[in-house]
């Protein structure tokens, strides 16, 4: 089954660039509704595998999320940073169900060509049918569990249906144990790509902070998913450890045939492995494009660093000369 | 010194006044009920000797802490030995009494004791640490055994001499609030939502069994399975508005609920007949058979006349007895091999972080749902099993105080641990009766021995936790060994991967064995699975 997705994701990298073409035809009307209006290209190509459009959401008085439009392709990693409270964490719980967005489109469009809007589903259907998968930014493991049973609970859905809705796992019935035997072994899989393999039955709370972390992503991985969304990943790891996690990061993509959302403050990680990087600021989107395009671009630099007519001086001439 | 002296008087004097606040309502004034009324006793003797005992305890803890620890065990064991003197001869003192004096010698006893190794024979602290480690890691592993030894104990205890129908009586009390704990023990334990409206269900089900039995002149063997039935379907109804909330909202709906069933077993006068209670509900035959009385009130035989021995009420007691152990133990089994299903790892892990269990595709709602009917459902057997051993039931049985009572069985015993509960309901509902003695003290002594326990073992008596699979055996070796994974350092840990084994990662896993784990050290091993494009 991986190994199936794997190969329909090499596919669609190969018509990468066709995408890209076409995704600058049929930006405009979305591009032209965005208040922001950036130059960027709005892709929202047609094969793309996550569409976002036109995406709103508002607590109160305060607009977390104004007009914010993109989209992932399969097997690239995007990027969405900005500065704290930019509204980045607020679109990845939107796109898995744990805030209902006021306005948008959030469109997933697999390589079957099923499509699925996520804003209409509750977030487990968004985990089975939207086959969207994501980490958290403070890791939210099962503490008390062990390393394996963690990997265990991702695969509930194929369990499930191994166990014949618990009946058939009553009796230990075979079906019941081929669906246990093959779910760990996928999760050995993965304990084996994130190096915790020989901790499979320690408590998943007495990892260390780095190791929590990775479990937190093979357990993603577990559940199957297409697209992966990664919130901080490198938040809390050492230098060391968060160069490995880009070369991993990397990795899975390329091998699993992933699409990677990613947030992320550490800009080594950000510039390193990005295909793609969208940059919010206050809830809109001031920049998109390749980590070149966004490093070089003045609305950034100013929105990270302040603006020309901001009080702090200091920093309103290191964005004056940019 | 003169400087600790008088740290130390201005304690002991600090201590008295405490104790001597204490004593004087509780043990100095006696209330008397005589032919003038209500009139109250002063009991002098017993005050002063409680608060002088109580500061000589003091003095023995000041005297560990100068580490006169000598002292302190002649200290400890003379309270002792007083206590036992006490016992035994017929002095004027409370049985009560004589027990708080030995218990507060082998406290200070055991502490003198402890430190006297540490300084006088210089054992290291971390000595006693680490055998402290390895004795809970040995009672760890001997639970299996243990439990074994108690249930082989329990299914025989009837045929053993010195059993008594008195025993058997308390131990199907004791069993049917194991019952009821273990069944709780599925939403509280497992699934981690605070049900404090359990006795809902126990009630739903005594009801069904009698309403259906009574009216309907249904069989128990019938009545058993329709209660636990009935029981479970209102476990689903309740449970449905209930499970969107979470933490103390729910705790505090799921009691709104209890109360509402009380209230309408009491005011349905028509189908339950209110606060009068239903009464003389079928006892249970034996499976159709035969029955236990002394003379034929129905169709069925008589037990005694078939096996052709003497009436006696013992035959009854024993069968219920049984009848309760074996609902227990079908209880135990399902819970045991439910967990280790995904079903149960599906509760555990919306108990340890609902958030994540969503986000990985777990339907909250069905999941807790089929935890509440399951949990319902035993709460059901349990309530026909009381029905049928009492006879008459009345709303009367199912307050709060029965719910608050399941619910600490669980808490004590460790939330999720089958042997905890038992020992649990053990303690909690066998102590009261052996402390019938002490009677009022009763429950001074089980309000103790809860907060001994939570003082202890605030996790519960036996708060680990068993994995519902594990990878490795005890001697390390992988028991899904099918991949031929061995363990070592990950492609993570060493960020230039190998040829070998990026191509493994891209093959497919479905492919056969090829033999056992491979045995390398250091870096990862997969053995090429055969057939495989690698």
């Amino acid at each position: 089954m991986i190994s199936g997705d794997g190969e329909g994701g090499s596919v669609e990298m190969e018509t990468e660039t066709t995408a890209a073409a076409s995704a600058a035809v049929s930006a405009t009307a979305t591009a032209a509704a965005t208040a922001t209006a950036t130059a960027a290209a709005t892709t929202t190509a047609p094969d793309a595998l996550l569409t976002v459009e036109h995406l709103s959401i508002r607590f109160g008085g305060l607009l977390a999320v104004d007009d914010l439009s993109f989209s992932a392709l399969p097997g690239e990693i995007t990027a969405i940073i900005g500065p704290n409270g930019a509204g980045k964490t607020t679109v990845f719980n939107c796109l898995t169900g744990f805030y209902s967005p006021d306005v948008g489109r959030l469109l997933m469009r697999h390589s079957d060509g099923a499509e699925v809007y996520l804003e209409r589903l509750e977030s487990d259907q968004i985990a089975r049918r939207g086959r969207l998968a994501r980490t958290f930014q403070n890791v939210r493991l099962f503490p008390r569990m062990t390393v394996l049973e963690n990997l265990l609970v991702a695969q509930h859905a194929e369990l499930m249906r191994g166990s014949l809705y618990t009946v058939g796992g009553l009796f230990s019935l075979p079906s019941y144990r081929r669906a246990q035997q093959a779910a760990v072994e996928k999760a050995c899989r993965y304990l084996n790509l994130v190096g915790l393999l020989s901790r499979a039955d320690e408590e998943a709370g007495a990892l260390a902070h780095g190791a929590q972390r990775r479990l937190e992503i093979a357990r993603a991985l577990c559940s199957d998913p297409v697209l992966l969304c990664l919130d901080e990943p490198a938040a809390g790891l050492n230098p060391s450890e968060s160069k490995t996690l880009r070369h991993f990061l990397r990795r899975i993509c390329e091998e699993e045939g992933l699409a990677i959302l990613l947030i992320e403050h550490d800009m080594g990680v950000v510039m390193g492995i990005s295909d793609h990087i969208v940059v919010l600021d206050y809830g809109r989107k001031i920049s998109e494009g390749t980590p070149e395009e966004v490093a070089g671009d003045p609305r950034v630099i100013a929105a990270y660093l302040g603006e020309e007519d901001a009080d702090d001086g200091s920093t309103s001439s290191t964005a004056a000369t940019a | 010194m003169t400087q600790d002296l008088r740290a130390i008087l201005i304690e002991l004097g600090i201590t008295g006044l405490i104790a001597a606040a204490l004593v004087f309502p509780l043990i100095t004034l006696r209330t008397i009920d005589s032919f003038e009324g209500l009139t109250i006793n002063a009991r002098w003797l017993p005050s002063v000797l409680a608060v002088a005992l109580v500061v000589l305890g003091r003095f023995g803890l000041i005297l560990l802490r100068y580490e006169r620890s000598a002292i302190a065990l002649a200290g400890g064991a003379a309270a002792m030995l007083a206590a036992a003197y006490a016992w035994s001869s017929d002095l004027p003192l409370s049985k009560l009494f004589e027990v708080f004096l030995f218990a507060g010698g082998l406290f200070l006893f055991a502490r003198a004791a402890i430190q006297w190794l540490v300084i006088a024979r210089g054992v290291e602290r971390a000595r006693i640490d680490t055998a402290r480690a390895d004795a809970a890691l040995a009672l760890r592993r001997a639970i299996p055994l243990a439990a074994a030894v108690v249930v082989v104990f329990v299914a025989f205890l009837p045929w053993l001499p010195f059993s008594s129908i008195y025993m058997l009586d308390v131990g199907i009390l004791i069993l049917t609030y194991v019952l009821l704990g273990w069944g709780l023990n599925i939403i509280v334990g497992y699934a981690g939502l605070l049900d404090l409206g359990y006795v809902a269900f126990y009630a739903v089900g005594a009801y069904a069994y009698a309403i259906f039995a009574v009216n309907f002149g249904l069989s128990f063997w019938w009545c058993l399975p329709l209660a636990g039935l009935l029981a479970g379907i209102s476990g689903l109804i309740l449970g449905f508005p209930v499970l969107r909330l979470r933490g103390d909202y729910f705790a505090i709906v799921t009691l709104g609920f209890g109360e509402i069933v009380r209230l309408v077993l009491i005011n349905w006068s028509a189908v339950t007949r209110g606060p009068d209670g239903i009464s003389s509900i079928p006892r249970p035959s034996l499976f159709g058979v035969a029955e236990f009385n002394k003379r034929a009130t129905g169709d069925l035989p008589l037990f005694h006349e078939m096996l052709g021995i003497p009436f006696s009420p013992e035959h009854r007691i024993i069968f219920l007895y049984y009848l309760v152990f074996t609902l227990s133990a079908l209880v135990a089994i399902f819970t045991l091999r439910i967990r280790t299903l995904p079903i149960g790892r599906a509760w555990e892990a919306l108990r340890e972080d609902d958030i994540a269990s969503a986000s990985l595709g777990l339907n909250r709602t069905r999941i807790k749902l089929v935890a509440f009917g399951i949990s319902a459902a035993w709460g059901g057997f349990a309530g026909a099993f009381f029905a049928t051993r009492q006879g008459f039931i009345s709303p009367e049985s199912f307050t709060f105080i029965e719910s608050a009572i399941v619910l600490s069985i669980v808490v004590l015993g460790g939330m999720g641990s089958l042997v905890g509960i038992a020992i649990a309901a053990a303690l909690l509902i066998g102590l009261p009766e052996v402390f019938r003695e002490l009677s009022e003290f009763r429950m001074v002594a089980y309000g103790g021995g809860l907060v001994l326990i939570m003082v202890w073992r605030p996790r519960g008596l036996l708060s680990f936790r068993e994995p519902s699979v594990r990878l490795f055996d005890r001697r390390g070796r992988m028991r899904f060994a099918a991949e031929g994974y061995a363990v070592g350092d990950s492609p993570l840990a060493a960020p230039a991967p190998t040829t070998a084994t990026a191509t493994a990662m891209t093959a497919a896993p479905a492919a056969p064995a090829t033999g056992g784990g491979a045995v390398g050290e250091g870096s990862v091993v997969r053995q090429k699975p055969t057939g495989s494009k690698g």
